[in-house]
């Protein structure tokens, strides 16, 4: 009779916070997969962005008007940024994956590149195009 | 006696049987991504903002289209294996296995509609 009380239990707090102190590991592990999926949005644009180019001048100004709006600019730059985020992280997951880099000092120094890597692309990147 | 060695363990993953494709296929496309994505951004982002004849004829050149159709292609098999493993972390029942079959079929329809498109502009 192990099923009788299934909604009755306490559950447990929400632990990060005021049990769980953030960490350079668990704090960019879960923006390395929030950036991921979040890029969706920006993959989806630039998709029909190419869509509405292929389709001819009249397409392509409603698809590039969104895409160069104000808006448009903040996402784009945004999932720039991300992108950046995200395969520094995916590089460090290969760099793991090799057996390196697996204690703690490696894993914070190599989120401190992440995460000071990922700026300085963007910023690179937005001046070179 | 022990018939079962190292070997057989790891390529039968024991009782599994099963397991590692998925991570294999994540190795894969980020491989390729580490390369593709930087080619991407500097092919694709100097022509976002570009009138549509400029970027017509460069789209229409094989190293700009061929980076596009990659990078579109493998970033969203990349996003498909990523999004089902948040999926299966996250949501339980039958709401799982409708959003792992909605995000993969968004997947497949994205990949095929940046092929079409960059199709249409190289040939």
């Amino acid at each position: 009779m192990a099923d009788v009380n299934r909604g009755n239990r306490p559950l447990s707090p929400f632990m990060i916070g005021p049990y769980y102190k953030p960490q350079m590991t668990s704090m960019t592990s879960i923006f390395v997969r929030l950036t991921g999926n979040a890029m969706l949005v920006a993959g989806i644009l630039i998709v029909w962005w190419f869509l509405a180019a292929s389709y001819g001048p009249e397409y392509f100004a409603t698809a590039d008007w969104v895409l160069t709006s104000w808006i448009g600019d903040i996402v784009l730059t945004l999932s720039l940024w991300a992108l950046w985020f995200h395969t520094l992280g995916g590089i460090r997951h290969l760099i793991w994956d090799t057996g390196r880099g697996l204690d703690l000092k490696s894993a914070y120094t190599m989120g401190y590149i992440m995460i000071g890597g990922s700026f300085v692309l963007t910023i690179l990147t937005l001046l070179f195009i | 006696m022990a018939y079962m060695t190292d070997r057989k363990r790891a390529v039968g993953l024991g009782s599994a049987k099963s397991g590692t494709e998925h991570f294999w296929a994540m190795t894969k496309s980020s491989y390729a991504l580490v390369v593709l994505i930087p080619l991407f951004v500097f092919t694709f982002g100097p022509m976002l903002g570009e009138p549509h004849d400029a970027v017509a004829a460069y789209f229409a050149r094989p190293f700009p289209a061929l980076v596009a159709a990659l990078t579109i292609v493998v970033s969203f098999m990349h996003f498909k294996s990523g999004v089902q493993v948040l999926i299966e972390d996250y949501v339980g029942g039958y709401m799982r296995h409708i959003l792992i079959i909605a995000m993969t079929c968004i997947s497949y329809a994205a990949a095929a509609t940046g092929v079409l498109a960059l199709a249409r502009l190289a040939l």
